[in-house]
Protein backbone atom coordinates (compact mmCIF):
# COMPACT_ATOMS: atom_id res chain seq x y z
CA UNK A 1 0.00 0.00 0.00
CA UNK A 2 1.29 3.30 -0.76
CA UNK A 3 -0.65 6.13 -0.39
CA UNK A 4 0.53 9.97 -1.66
CA UNK A 5 -0.19 12.80 0.98
CA UNK A 6 -2.75 14.87 -0.91
CA UNK A 7 -0.77 17.68 -0.13
CA UNK A 8 2.08 17.39 -1.99
CA UNK A 9 -0.41 16.68 -4.99
CA UNK A 10 -1.95 20.13 -3.75
CA UNK A 11 1.56 21.92 -3.46
CA UNK A 12 3.09 20.65 -6.95
CA UNK A 13 -0.09 21.98 -8.45
CA UNK A 14 0.13 25.13 -7.01
CA UNK A 15 3.68 25.38 -8.35
CA UNK A 16 2.95 24.47 -11.49
CA UNK A 17 0.33 26.65 -11.60
CA UNK A 18 2.42 29.52 -10.64
CA UNK A 19 4.84 29.63 -12.78
CA UNK A 20 2.20 28.89 -15.65
CA UNK A 21 0.77 31.78 -14.92
CA UNK A 22 3.54 34.00 -14.36
CA UNK A 23 5.01 32.97 -18.07
CA UNK A 24 1.70 33.72 -19.56
CA UNK A 25 1.85 36.78 -18.27
CA UNK A 26 4.29 37.66 -21.25
CA UNK A 27 3.57 34.87 -23.97
CA UNK A 28 0.37 36.21 -25.15
CA UNK A 29 1.61 39.88 -25.16
CA UNK A 30 4.13 38.78 -27.29
CA UNK A 31 1.95 37.05 -29.64
CA UNK A 32 -0.60 40.23 -29.92
CA UNK A 33 2.01 43.10 -30.17
CA UNK A 34 4.45 41.07 -32.31
CA UNK A 35 1.93 41.16 -35.24
CA UNK A 36 1.12 44.51 -34.30
CA UNK A 37 3.91 46.15 -34.77
CA UNK A 38 4.73 44.04 -37.74
CA UNK A 39 1.22 45.39 -39.50
CA UNK A 40 3.10 48.93 -38.64
CA UNK A 41 5.94 48.46 -39.96
CA UNK A 42 4.72 47.22 -42.88
CA UNK A 43 2.81 50.27 -43.29
CA UNK A 44 6.08 51.80 -42.98
CA UNK A 45 7.29 49.95 -45.97
CA UNK A 46 5.11 50.58 -47.89
CA UNK A 47 4.02 54.27 -47.38
CA UNK A 48 7.85 55.25 -46.65
CA UNK A 49 6.52 57.49 -43.78
CA UNK A 50 9.00 57.90 -41.19
CA UNK A 51 5.72 58.29 -39.17
CA UNK A 52 5.22 54.50 -38.78
CA UNK A 53 8.47 54.02 -38.61
CA UNK A 54 8.98 55.43 -35.34
CA UNK A 55 5.51 54.19 -34.42
CA UNK A 56 6.86 50.68 -35.30
CA UNK A 57 9.87 50.77 -33.24
CA UNK A 58 8.22 52.36 -29.78
CA UNK A 59 5.46 49.15 -29.86
CA UNK A 60 8.85 47.26 -30.16
CA UNK A 61 10.81 48.21 -27.81
CA UNK A 62 8.15 47.86 -25.33
CA UNK A 63 8.33 44.12 -27.20
CA UNK A 64 11.34 44.07 -26.26
CA UNK A 65 11.03 44.42 -23.02
CA UNK A 66 8.29 41.99 -22.32
CA UNK A 67 10.00 39.49 -24.66
CA UNK A 68 13.21 40.02 -22.21
CA UNK A 69 11.65 39.28 -18.86
CA UNK A 70 9.37 36.58 -20.08
CA UNK A 71 12.09 34.51 -22.09
CA UNK A 72 12.85 31.58 -20.35
CA UNK A 73 10.56 31.28 -17.68
CA UNK A 74 9.08 28.54 -19.41
CA UNK A 75 12.02 26.43 -18.73
CA UNK A 76 11.20 26.14 -15.15
CA UNK A 77 7.85 24.39 -15.81
CA UNK A 78 10.33 21.91 -17.34
CA UNK A 79 12.68 21.60 -14.69
CA UNK A 80 9.15 21.11 -12.73
CA UNK A 81 8.74 18.20 -14.80
CA UNK A 82 11.91 16.45 -14.12
CA UNK A 83 12.27 17.02 -10.19
CA UNK A 84 8.14 17.30 -9.32
CA UNK A 85 6.28 14.96 -12.13
CA UNK A 86 9.07 12.64 -12.83
CA UNK A 87 6.53 9.54 -13.14
CA UNK A 88 4.40 11.95 -15.42
CA UNK A 89 7.60 12.87 -17.50
CA UNK A 90 8.61 9.21 -18.07
CA UNK A 91 4.96 7.84 -18.47
CA UNK A 92 4.62 10.40 -21.78
CA UNK A 93 8.08 9.72 -23.05
CA UNK A 94 8.80 11.23 -26.69
CA UNK A 95 5.53 12.64 -27.15
CA UNK A 96 5.64 15.26 -25.06
CA UNK A 97 9.53 15.35 -25.77
CA UNK A 98 9.38 15.83 -29.45
CA UNK A 99 6.66 19.06 -29.84
CA UNK A 100 9.12 20.55 -26.65
CA UNK A 101 12.15 19.83 -28.47
CA UNK A 102 10.71 21.51 -31.50
CA UNK A 103 9.94 24.12 -29.90
CA UNK A 104 13.20 24.82 -28.77
CA UNK A 105 14.90 24.41 -31.86
CA UNK A 106 12.85 26.68 -33.32
CA UNK A 107 12.52 28.92 -30.48
CA UNK A 108 16.40 29.31 -30.75
CA UNK A 109 17.11 29.13 -34.27
CA UNK A 110 14.12 31.51 -35.45
CA UNK A 111 13.70 34.00 -33.08
CA UNK A 112 17.28 34.57 -31.87
CA UNK A 113 18.26 35.24 -35.72
CA UNK A 114 15.38 37.45 -36.72
CA UNK A 115 14.59 38.80 -33.24
CA UNK A 116 18.63 40.48 -33.74
CA UNK A 117 18.06 41.89 -37.04
CA UNK A 118 14.72 43.26 -35.79
CA UNK A 119 16.40 44.84 -33.06
CA UNK A 120 19.35 45.97 -34.50
CA UNK A 121 18.89 45.76 -38.25
CA UNK A 122 17.49 49.71 -38.44
CA UNK A 123 19.08 51.16 -41.07
CA UNK A 124 22.11 48.68 -41.40
CA UNK A 125 19.99 46.35 -43.34
CA UNK A 126 17.08 47.09 -46.10
CA UNK A 127 13.95 48.13 -45.51
CA UNK A 128 12.45 44.63 -46.67
CA UNK A 129 15.09 42.70 -45.28
CA UNK A 130 14.27 44.22 -41.62
CA UNK A 131 10.06 43.52 -42.05
CA UNK A 132 11.04 40.07 -43.09
CA UNK A 133 12.56 39.52 -40.01
CA UNK A 134 10.17 41.30 -37.82
CA UNK A 135 7.17 39.08 -39.35
CA UNK A 136 9.65 35.68 -38.88
CA UNK A 137 10.93 36.75 -35.55
CA UNK A 138 6.75 36.63 -34.64
CA UNK A 139 6.00 34.16 -36.63
CA UNK A 140 8.38 32.00 -34.88
CA UNK A 141 7.06 32.85 -31.80
CA UNK A 142 3.64 31.52 -32.93
CA UNK A 143 5.23 28.84 -34.35
CA UNK A 144 6.54 27.91 -30.53
CA UNK A 145 3.79 28.36 -28.91
CA UNK A 146 1.78 25.52 -31.22
CA UNK A 147 3.95 23.06 -29.97
CA UNK A 148 3.86 24.10 -26.16
CA UNK A 149 -0.24 23.97 -26.96
CA UNK A 150 0.26 20.40 -28.76
CA UNK A 151 1.22 18.90 -26.15
CA UNK A 152 -0.93 20.45 -23.92
CA UNK A 153 -3.92 19.25 -26.03
CA UNK A 154 -2.59 15.62 -26.19
CA UNK A 155 -2.92 15.85 -22.47
CA UNK A 156 -6.28 16.77 -22.51
CA UNK A 157 -6.73 14.57 -25.50
CA UNK A 158 -4.24 11.67 -25.85
CA UNK A 159 -4.16 10.51 -29.60
CA UNK A 160 -1.65 8.65 -31.38
CA UNK A 161 0.34 7.01 -29.18
CA UNK A 162 0.84 3.41 -28.00
CA UNK A 163 1.57 2.42 -24.17
CA UNK A 164 4.69 0.54 -24.09
CA UNK A 165 4.72 -1.79 -20.92
CA UNK A 166 8.43 -2.96 -21.48
CA UNK A 167 9.25 0.62 -21.06
CA UNK A 168 6.54 1.61 -19.17
CA UNK A 169 6.70 4.58 -21.62
CA UNK A 170 3.98 5.62 -24.50
CA UNK A 171 5.45 6.30 -27.74
CA UNK A 172 4.45 7.79 -30.63
CA UNK A 173 2.64 5.88 -33.07
CA UNK A 174 1.26 9.05 -35.10
CA UNK A 175 3.39 12.43 -35.28
CA UNK A 176 0.67 13.67 -37.44
CA UNK A 177 -2.34 12.71 -35.23
CA UNK A 178 -0.50 14.16 -31.92
CA UNK A 179 0.59 17.56 -34.20
CA UNK A 180 -2.82 17.75 -35.90
CA UNK A 181 -5.24 16.73 -33.37
CA UNK A 182 -8.29 18.72 -33.66
CA UNK A 183 -8.15 19.54 -30.03
CA UNK A 184 -4.73 20.63 -30.60
CA UNK A 185 -5.61 22.92 -33.77
CA UNK A 186 -8.51 24.59 -31.42
CA UNK A 187 -6.36 25.53 -29.54
CA UNK A 188 -3.69 26.99 -31.08
CA UNK A 189 -6.25 28.82 -32.91
CA UNK A 190 -8.22 30.17 -29.61
CA UNK A 191 -4.83 30.90 -27.56
CA UNK A 192 -3.12 32.77 -30.57
CA UNK A 193 -6.47 35.22 -31.09
CA UNK A 194 -6.52 35.28 -27.03
CA UNK A 195 -2.62 36.75 -27.41
CA UNK A 196 -3.43 39.17 -30.17
CA UNK A 197 -6.46 40.31 -28.67
CA UNK A 198 -4.09 40.93 -25.25
CA UNK A 199 -1.57 42.53 -27.82
CA UNK A 200 -4.58 45.06 -28.79
CA UNK A 201 -5.87 45.86 -25.76
CA UNK A 202 -2.32 46.59 -24.33
CA UNK A 203 -1.61 49.03 -27.30
CA UNK A 204 -4.72 50.90 -26.85
CA UNK A 205 -4.43 50.92 -22.83
CA UNK A 206 -1.07 52.76 -22.94
CA UNK A 207 -2.66 55.56 -26.00
CA UNK A 208 -5.24 55.73 -24.11
CA UNK A 209 -2.66 56.66 -21.45
CA UNK A 210 -0.68 58.94 -23.83
CA UNK A 211 -4.40 60.84 -25.00
CA UNK A 212 -5.09 61.16 -21.11
CA UNK A 213 -1.64 63.07 -20.79
CA UNK A 214 -2.58 64.85 -23.99
CA UNK A 215 0.78 63.72 -25.12
CA UNK A 216 1.75 61.81 -29.02
CA UNK A 217 -1.78 62.68 -29.52
CA UNK A 218 -1.30 61.52 -33.31
CA UNK A 219 0.81 58.47 -32.31
CA UNK A 220 -1.78 57.32 -30.18
CA UNK A 221 -4.78 57.60 -32.32
CA UNK A 222 -3.31 56.04 -34.85
CA UNK A 223 -2.20 53.25 -33.08
CA UNK A 224 -5.59 52.79 -31.38
CA UNK A 225 -7.13 52.61 -34.74
CA UNK A 226 -4.84 49.64 -36.00
CA UNK A 227 -5.24 48.14 -32.51
CA UNK A 228 -9.04 48.38 -32.44
CA UNK A 229 -9.56 46.98 -35.49
CA UNK A 230 -7.16 44.19 -35.84
CA UNK A 231 -8.16 43.06 -32.00
CA UNK A 232 -12.17 43.84 -32.83
CA UNK A 233 -11.60 41.27 -35.52
CA UNK A 234 -9.16 38.58 -33.84
CA UNK A 235 -11.94 38.66 -31.14
CA UNK A 236 -14.10 37.50 -33.31
CA UNK A 237 -12.08 34.97 -34.24
CA UNK A 238 -11.40 33.99 -30.46
CA UNK A 239 -15.82 33.63 -29.98
CA UNK A 240 -15.50 31.28 -32.81
CA UNK A 241 -12.38 28.97 -31.72
CA UNK A 242 -13.95 29.21 -28.21
CA UNK A 243 -17.24 27.32 -29.65
CA UNK A 244 -15.37 24.98 -31.08
CA UNK A 245 -13.78 24.65 -27.81
CA UNK A 246 -16.55 24.04 -26.23
CA UNK A 247 -18.35 21.52 -28.18
CA UNK A 248 -15.06 19.22 -28.22
CA UNK A 249 -14.67 19.65 -24.48
CA UNK A 250 -18.60 18.57 -24.21
CA UNK A 251 -17.41 15.39 -26.46
CA UNK A 252 -13.94 14.68 -24.65
CA UNK A 253 -13.88 15.98 -21.50
CA UNK A 254 -18.00 16.03 -20.84
CA UNK A 255 -17.02 16.44 -16.94
CA UNK A 256 -15.39 19.61 -17.24
CA UNK A 257 -18.30 20.40 -19.55
CA UNK A 258 -19.99 20.06 -16.70
CA UNK A 259 -18.00 22.08 -14.31
CA UNK A 260 -18.21 24.61 -16.16
CA UNK A 261 -21.54 24.88 -15.90
CA UNK A 262 -21.75 23.53 -12.06
CA UNK A 263 -24.71 21.15 -13.87
CA UNK A 264 -25.26 18.44 -11.83
CA UNK A 265 -28.47 16.40 -13.77
CA UNK A 266 -27.94 16.16 -17.49
CA UNK A 267 -31.01 17.18 -19.65
CA UNK A 268 -31.97 17.20 -23.16
CA UNK A 269 -32.11 20.83 -24.60
CA UNK A 270 -30.26 22.44 -21.95
CA UNK A 271 -30.02 25.83 -20.99
CA UNK A 272 -26.92 27.78 -20.27
CA UNK A 273 -26.48 29.42 -16.54
CA UNK A 274 -25.29 32.66 -18.21
CA UNK A 275 -24.78 34.07 -14.69
CA UNK A 276 -25.56 32.67 -11.25
CA UNK A 277 -24.24 32.32 -7.95
CA UNK A 278 -23.28 28.55 -6.61
CA UNK A 279 -24.52 27.48 -3.69
CA UNK A 280 -21.71 27.10 -0.77
CA UNK A 281 -23.52 24.72 0.69
CA UNK A 282 -23.01 21.59 -1.52
CA UNK A 283 -20.23 19.82 -0.84
CA UNK A 284 -20.91 16.47 -2.62
CA UNK A 285 -22.31 15.71 -5.97
CA UNK A 286 -24.04 13.02 -3.60
CA UNK A 287 -25.89 15.64 -1.43
CA UNK A 288 -29.36 16.62 -2.78
CA UNK A 289 -28.56 20.06 -2.12
CA UNK A 290 -29.47 22.80 -5.10
CA UNK A 291 -26.63 23.46 -6.70
CA UNK A 292 -27.48 27.15 -7.26
CA UNK A 293 -28.41 30.36 -4.99
CA UNK A 294 -29.50 31.74 -7.69
CA UNK A 295 -28.77 32.15 -11.88
CA UNK A 296 -30.44 33.11 -14.80
CA UNK A 297 -30.33 31.07 -17.96
CA UNK A 298 -30.52 30.96 -21.59
CA UNK A 299 -32.61 28.34 -23.13
CA UNK A 300 -31.55 25.73 -25.15
CA UNK A 301 -28.12 26.91 -25.21
CA UNK A 302 -25.87 24.60 -23.83
CA UNK A 303 -27.43 21.84 -25.77
CA UNK A 304 -26.48 24.15 -28.74
CA UNK A 305 -22.98 25.18 -27.68
CA UNK A 306 -22.37 21.13 -26.87
CA UNK A 307 -23.45 20.08 -30.45
CA UNK A 308 -24.92 22.44 -32.33
CA UNK A 309 -27.94 20.73 -31.58
CA UNK A 310 -30.65 22.54 -29.36
CA UNK A 311 -32.47 19.39 -28.50
CA UNK A 312 -28.80 17.49 -27.18
CA UNK A 313 -28.72 15.64 -24.33
CA UNK A 314 -25.90 16.96 -21.99
CA UNK A 315 -25.11 14.95 -18.98
CA UNK A 316 -24.12 16.32 -15.56
CA UNK A 317 -21.70 15.54 -13.37
CA UNK A 318 -24.32 12.82 -11.79
CA UNK A 319 -25.08 11.37 -15.17
CA UNK A 320 -20.95 11.19 -15.71
CA UNK A 321 -20.33 9.39 -12.94
CA UNK A 322 -23.21 6.61 -13.28
CA UNK A 323 -23.03 6.12 -16.60
CA UNK A 324 -25.83 4.64 -18.71
CA UNK A 325 -26.28 7.32 -21.01
CA UNK A 326 -25.64 7.39 -24.76
CA UNK A 327 -22.70 9.53 -26.02
CA UNK A 328 -22.51 11.60 -28.94
CA UNK A 329 -20.40 8.33 -30.92
CA UNK A 330 -23.51 6.02 -30.46
CA UNK A 331 -21.94 3.86 -27.46
CA UNK A 332 -23.49 4.17 -23.42
CA UNK A 333 -21.01 5.76 -21.50
CA UNK A 334 -19.76 3.61 -18.37
CA UNK A 335 -20.07 4.68 -14.88
CA UNK A 336 -17.94 5.85 -13.12
CA UNK A 337 -17.06 2.17 -10.92
CA UNK A 338 -16.68 0.45 -13.97
CA UNK A 339 -14.32 2.73 -15.44
CA UNK A 340 -12.61 2.32 -12.19
CA UNK A 341 -12.72 -1.62 -12.31
CA UNK A 342 -11.22 -1.43 -15.58
CA UNK A 343 -8.27 0.67 -14.54
CA UNK A 344 -7.76 -1.57 -12.12
CA UNK A 345 -7.46 -4.19 -14.35
CA UNK A 346 -5.32 -2.37 -16.66
CA UNK A 347 -2.90 -2.08 -14.10
CA UNK A 348 -2.87 -5.47 -12.94
CA UNK A 349 -2.35 -6.51 -15.93
CA UNK A 350 0.57 -4.44 -16.03
CA UNK A 351 1.99 -5.96 -13.14
CA UNK A 352 1.74 -9.29 -14.26
CA UNK A 353 2.86 -8.57 -17.89
CA UNK A 354 5.97 -7.70 -15.74
CA UNK A 355 6.72 -10.56 -13.91
CA UNK A 356 5.34 -13.06 -16.65
CA UNK A 357 8.92 -11.03 -18.39
CA UNK A 358 10.61 -11.50 -15.02
CA UNK A 359 9.68 -15.35 -15.47
CA UNK A 360 10.34 -15.60 -19.00
CA UNK A 361 6.58 -16.86 -19.20
CA UNK A 362 5.47 -16.08 -23.12
CA UNK A 363 1.96 -16.99 -23.02
CA UNK A 364 1.65 -15.24 -19.78
CA UNK A 365 3.22 -12.43 -21.48
CA UNK A 366 0.82 -12.62 -24.28
CA UNK A 367 -2.06 -12.97 -21.76
CA UNK A 368 -1.72 -9.53 -19.57
CA UNK A 369 -0.29 -7.45 -22.95
CA UNK A 370 -3.72 -8.34 -24.42
CA UNK A 371 -5.40 -7.45 -21.27
CA UNK A 372 -3.64 -4.62 -20.35
CA UNK A 373 -4.50 -3.07 -24.54
CA UNK A 374 -7.93 -4.01 -24.10
CA UNK A 375 -8.16 -1.80 -20.67
CA UNK A 376 -5.54 1.14 -21.29
CA UNK A 377 -7.87 3.28 -21.84
CA UNK A 378 -9.21 3.82 -18.60
CA UNK A 379 -5.32 3.17 -17.22
CA UNK A 380 -5.75 6.22 -14.87
CA UNK A 381 -9.35 5.13 -13.36
CA UNK A 382 -7.35 2.56 -11.51
CA UNK A 383 -6.21 5.30 -8.81
CA UNK A 384 -9.69 7.05 -8.24
CA UNK A 385 -10.24 5.35 -4.57
CA UNK A 386 -13.68 7.24 -5.08
CA UNK A 387 -15.78 8.38 -7.56
CA UNK A 388 -15.78 11.84 -6.20
CA UNK A 389 -12.86 11.90 -7.26
CA UNK A 390 -13.24 12.78 -10.36
CA UNK A 391 -15.06 15.54 -9.53
CA UNK A 392 -12.98 18.69 -10.88
CA UNK A 393 -13.24 21.87 -8.27
CA UNK A 394 -16.89 23.34 -9.37
CA UNK A 395 -17.00 26.34 -8.19
CA UNK A 396 -13.34 26.90 -9.46
CA UNK A 397 -13.95 26.39 -13.27
CA UNK A 398 -17.51 27.67 -13.20
CA UNK A 399 -16.66 31.48 -11.75
CA UNK A 400 -13.61 31.12 -14.30
CA UNK A 401 -15.55 29.90 -17.21
CA UNK A 402 -17.98 32.63 -16.71
CA UNK A 403 -15.61 35.27 -15.92
CA UNK A 404 -13.77 34.37 -19.32
CA UNK A 405 -17.00 34.86 -21.17
CA UNK A 406 -17.88 37.92 -19.40
CA UNK A 407 -14.77 39.60 -19.52
CA UNK A 408 -14.49 38.82 -23.42
CA UNK A 409 -17.50 39.37 -24.26
CA UNK A 410 -16.86 43.06 -23.02
CA UNK A 411 -13.43 42.84 -24.92
CA UNK A 412 -14.89 42.54 -28.05
CA UNK A 413 -17.57 45.39 -27.44
CA UNK A 414 -15.11 47.66 -26.00
CA UNK A 415 -12.66 47.17 -29.24
CA UNK A 416 -16.39 47.53 -31.76
CA UNK A 417 -17.09 50.90 -30.02
CA UNK A 418 -12.76 52.11 -29.94
CA UNK A 419 -12.77 50.85 -34.00
CA UNK A 420 -15.99 52.69 -34.46
CA UNK A 421 -15.04 55.90 -32.72
CA UNK A 422 -11.35 56.14 -34.09
CA UNK A 423 -12.83 56.55 -37.20
CA UNK A 424 -14.88 59.27 -36.65
CA UNK A 425 -14.14 62.82 -37.36
CA UNK A 426 -14.99 64.24 -34.29
CA UNK A 427 -12.29 62.65 -32.54
CA UNK A 428 -13.89 61.73 -29.32
CA UNK A 429 -11.29 59.09 -28.49
CA UNK A 430 -9.12 62.28 -27.94
CA UNK A 431 -11.35 64.18 -25.38
CA UNK A 432 -13.83 61.82 -23.55
CA UNK A 433 -11.29 61.45 -20.20
CA UNK A 434 -13.39 58.65 -18.74
CA UNK A 435 -13.12 56.63 -21.65
CA UNK A 436 -9.26 57.88 -21.78
CA UNK A 437 -9.48 55.98 -17.95
CA UNK A 438 -11.35 53.32 -18.66
CA UNK A 439 -9.60 52.05 -21.52
CA UNK A 440 -6.54 52.46 -19.46
CA UNK A 441 -8.06 49.69 -17.17
CA UNK A 442 -8.75 47.37 -20.07
CA UNK A 443 -5.31 45.58 -19.58
CA UNK A 444 -6.07 44.10 -16.36
CA UNK A 445 -9.67 42.65 -17.68
CA UNK A 446 -7.83 41.01 -20.68
CA UNK A 447 -4.94 39.55 -18.22
CA UNK A 448 -7.82 38.13 -15.95
CA UNK A 449 -9.56 37.20 -19.12
CA UNK A 450 -6.70 34.92 -20.20
CA UNK A 451 -5.90 33.01 -16.83
CA UNK A 452 -9.16 32.24 -16.21
CA UNK A 453 -9.28 30.40 -19.71
CA UNK A 454 -6.08 28.71 -18.78
CA UNK A 455 -7.84 28.20 -15.01
CA UNK A 456 -11.12 26.74 -16.68
CA UNK A 457 -8.69 24.46 -19.23
CA UNK A 458 -6.45 22.66 -15.91
CA UNK A 459 -8.60 23.36 -13.11
CA UNK A 460 -12.07 21.55 -15.25
CA UNK A 461 -9.61 18.87 -16.24
CA UNK A 462 -8.78 17.41 -12.52
CA UNK A 463 -7.78 14.55 -11.56
CA UNK A 464 -6.07 14.44 -14.66
CA UNK A 465 -2.55 15.08 -15.82
CA UNK A 466 -3.47 13.00 -18.90
CA UNK A 467 -6.80 12.98 -19.55
CA UNK A 468 -8.27 9.26 -18.39
CA UNK A 469 -4.88 7.64 -18.34
CA UNK A 470 -2.89 9.50 -15.85
CA UNK A 471 -3.98 10.99 -12.73
CA UNK A 472 -2.00 13.93 -10.66
CA UNK A 473 -1.58 11.66 -7.46
CA UNK A 474 0.56 9.21 -9.44
CA UNK A 475 2.04 11.74 -12.06
CA UNK A 476 3.69 13.35 -9.71
CA UNK A 477 7.49 12.43 -7.17
CA UNK A 478 7.45 10.90 -3.86
CA UNK A 479 8.94 14.31 -2.67
CA UNK A 480 9.15 15.95 0.91
CA UNK A 481 5.92 18.33 0.52
CA UNK A 482 8.32 20.39 2.32
CA UNK A 483 10.51 21.03 -0.48
CA UNK A 484 7.87 21.81 -2.92
CA UNK A 485 6.44 24.82 -0.46
CA UNK A 486 10.25 25.71 -0.33
CA UNK A 487 9.97 26.05 -4.09
CA UNK A 488 6.77 27.46 -4.29
CA UNK A 489 7.86 30.82 -2.05
CA UNK A 490 11.23 31.24 -3.94
CA UNK A 491 9.55 31.35 -7.06
CA UNK A 492 6.81 33.47 -5.69
CA UNK A 493 9.58 35.86 -4.47
CA UNK A 494 11.31 35.39 -7.73
CA UNK A 495 8.46 36.09 -9.82
CA UNK A 496 7.55 39.10 -8.09
CA UNK A 497 10.73 40.85 -7.83
CA UNK A 498 10.79 40.29 -12.17
CA UNK A 499 7.51 41.80 -12.50
CA UNK A 500 7.96 44.52 -10.58
CA UNK A 501 11.46 45.24 -12.92
CA UNK A 502 9.30 44.70 -16.01
CA UNK A 503 6.52 46.95 -14.45
CA UNK A 504 9.18 49.26 -14.38
CA UNK A 505 11.24 49.13 -17.29
CA UNK A 506 7.78 49.31 -19.25
CA UNK A 507 6.34 52.06 -17.34
CA UNK A 508 9.93 53.84 -17.74
CA UNK A 509 9.66 53.58 -21.40
CA UNK A 510 6.02 54.28 -21.81
CA UNK A 511 6.60 57.54 -20.33
CA UNK A 512 9.63 58.29 -22.72
CA UNK A 513 7.32 57.95 -25.09
CA UNK A 514 7.75 57.09 -29.00
CA UNK A 515 9.47 60.63 -29.85
CA UNK A 516 7.74 61.52 -32.75
CA UNK A 517 8.12 65.41 -33.88
CA UNK B 1 33.03 37.76 -50.49
CA UNK B 2 35.67 36.18 -48.33
CA UNK B 3 34.19 33.97 -45.38
CA UNK B 4 36.10 35.48 -42.52
CA UNK B 5 34.83 38.70 -43.85
CA UNK B 6 31.19 37.25 -43.57
CA UNK B 7 32.00 36.63 -40.27
CA UNK B 8 33.34 39.68 -39.15
CA UNK B 9 29.95 41.82 -40.36
CA UNK B 10 28.25 39.19 -38.63
CA UNK B 11 30.06 39.94 -35.41
CA UNK B 12 29.98 44.28 -35.49
CA UNK B 13 26.60 43.78 -36.32
CA UNK B 14 25.76 42.19 -33.02
CA UNK B 15 28.39 43.82 -31.28
CA UNK B 16 27.48 47.53 -32.80
CA UNK B 17 23.56 46.43 -32.10
CA UNK B 18 24.69 45.82 -28.10
CA UNK B 19 26.42 48.81 -28.06
CA UNK B 20 23.74 51.23 -29.05
CA UNK B 21 21.08 49.47 -26.48
CA UNK B 22 20.34 51.84 -23.84
CA UNK B 23 16.98 50.13 -22.12
CA UNK B 24 18.31 46.94 -23.38
CA UNK B 25 21.34 46.88 -20.99
CA UNK B 26 19.50 46.95 -17.80
CA UNK B 27 17.15 44.18 -19.87
CA UNK B 28 20.38 42.29 -20.54
CA UNK B 29 21.80 42.82 -16.65
CA UNK B 30 18.12 41.30 -15.51
CA UNK B 31 18.19 38.63 -17.88
CA UNK B 32 21.82 37.15 -17.07
CA UNK B 33 20.59 37.71 -13.12
CA UNK B 34 17.86 35.29 -14.18
CA UNK B 35 19.16 33.11 -15.60
CA UNK B 36 22.40 32.58 -13.31
CA UNK B 37 19.33 32.38 -10.67
CA UNK B 38 17.45 29.93 -12.55
CA UNK B 39 20.48 27.53 -13.96
CA UNK B 40 23.08 27.87 -11.36
CA UNK B 41 20.61 27.96 -7.89
CA UNK B 42 17.52 26.60 -8.96
CA UNK B 43 18.19 23.81 -10.89
CA UNK B 44 21.27 22.70 -8.90
CA UNK B 45 20.13 22.77 -5.46
CA UNK B 46 16.06 22.82 -6.11
CA UNK B 47 15.24 20.59 -9.43
CA UNK B 48 17.56 17.72 -9.57
CA UNK B 49 16.37 15.29 -12.03
CA UNK B 50 14.55 12.84 -9.60
CA UNK B 51 14.82 9.59 -11.72
CA UNK B 52 18.52 10.19 -12.04
CA UNK B 53 18.73 10.14 -8.27
CA UNK B 54 16.55 6.32 -8.18
CA UNK B 55 18.31 4.77 -11.31
CA UNK B 56 21.63 5.13 -13.06
CA UNK B 57 20.15 3.39 -15.73
CA UNK B 58 17.52 3.40 -18.48
CA UNK B 59 16.58 0.10 -17.18
CA UNK B 60 16.82 1.17 -13.36
CA UNK B 61 14.12 3.89 -13.88
CA UNK B 62 11.70 1.49 -15.82
CA UNK B 63 11.97 -0.36 -13.26
CA UNK B 64 11.45 2.05 -10.45
CA UNK B 65 8.00 4.16 -12.64
CA UNK B 66 6.57 0.66 -12.70
CA UNK B 67 7.04 -0.02 -9.03
CA UNK B 68 5.64 3.55 -8.95
CA UNK B 69 2.45 3.34 -11.31
CA UNK B 70 1.70 -0.24 -9.84
CA UNK B 71 1.85 0.24 -6.48
CA UNK B 72 0.33 3.65 -6.07
CA UNK B 73 -2.81 1.86 -7.81
CA UNK B 74 -3.10 -0.39 -4.90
Amino acid sequence: MEQIDISLVDWSRAQFALTAIYHWLFVPLTLGLGIIQAIMETIYYRTGNEFWKRTAQFWMKLFGINFAIGVATGLILEFEFGTNWSNYSWFVGDIFGAPLAIEGILAFFMEATFIAVMFFGWGKVSKGFHLTSTWLTIIGATISAYWILVANAWMQYPVGMHFNPDTVRNEMLDFFAVAFSPVALNKLFHTVMSGWVTGSIFVISVSAWFLLKKRETKFALASMKIAAVFGFVACSLAVISGDGSARQIAEKQPMKFAAMEGLYEGSESAPLVAVGVLNPEKKSYRDSIKPFLFKIEIPYMLSFMSEHNLDAYVPGINNIIEGGYTQKNGTTALSAEEKIQRGQTAITALAQYRQAKKDKDEAAMQTTLATLNENFEYFGYGYIKDPGELVPPVGLTFYAFHAMVIFGAFLLLTLLIVAYLSFKKTAPLENKRWLQRGLMWCMLVDVLMGQAGWVVAEVGRQPWAIQDILPTSAAISKLATSSVQITFFLFLALFTILLIAELRILAKAIQKGPEIN
Amino acid sequence: MPKSHFYTRIFRFYYDGFRSMTIGKTLWAIILIKLFVMFLILKVFFFPNFLNEKADTETGKQEYVSEELINRSK
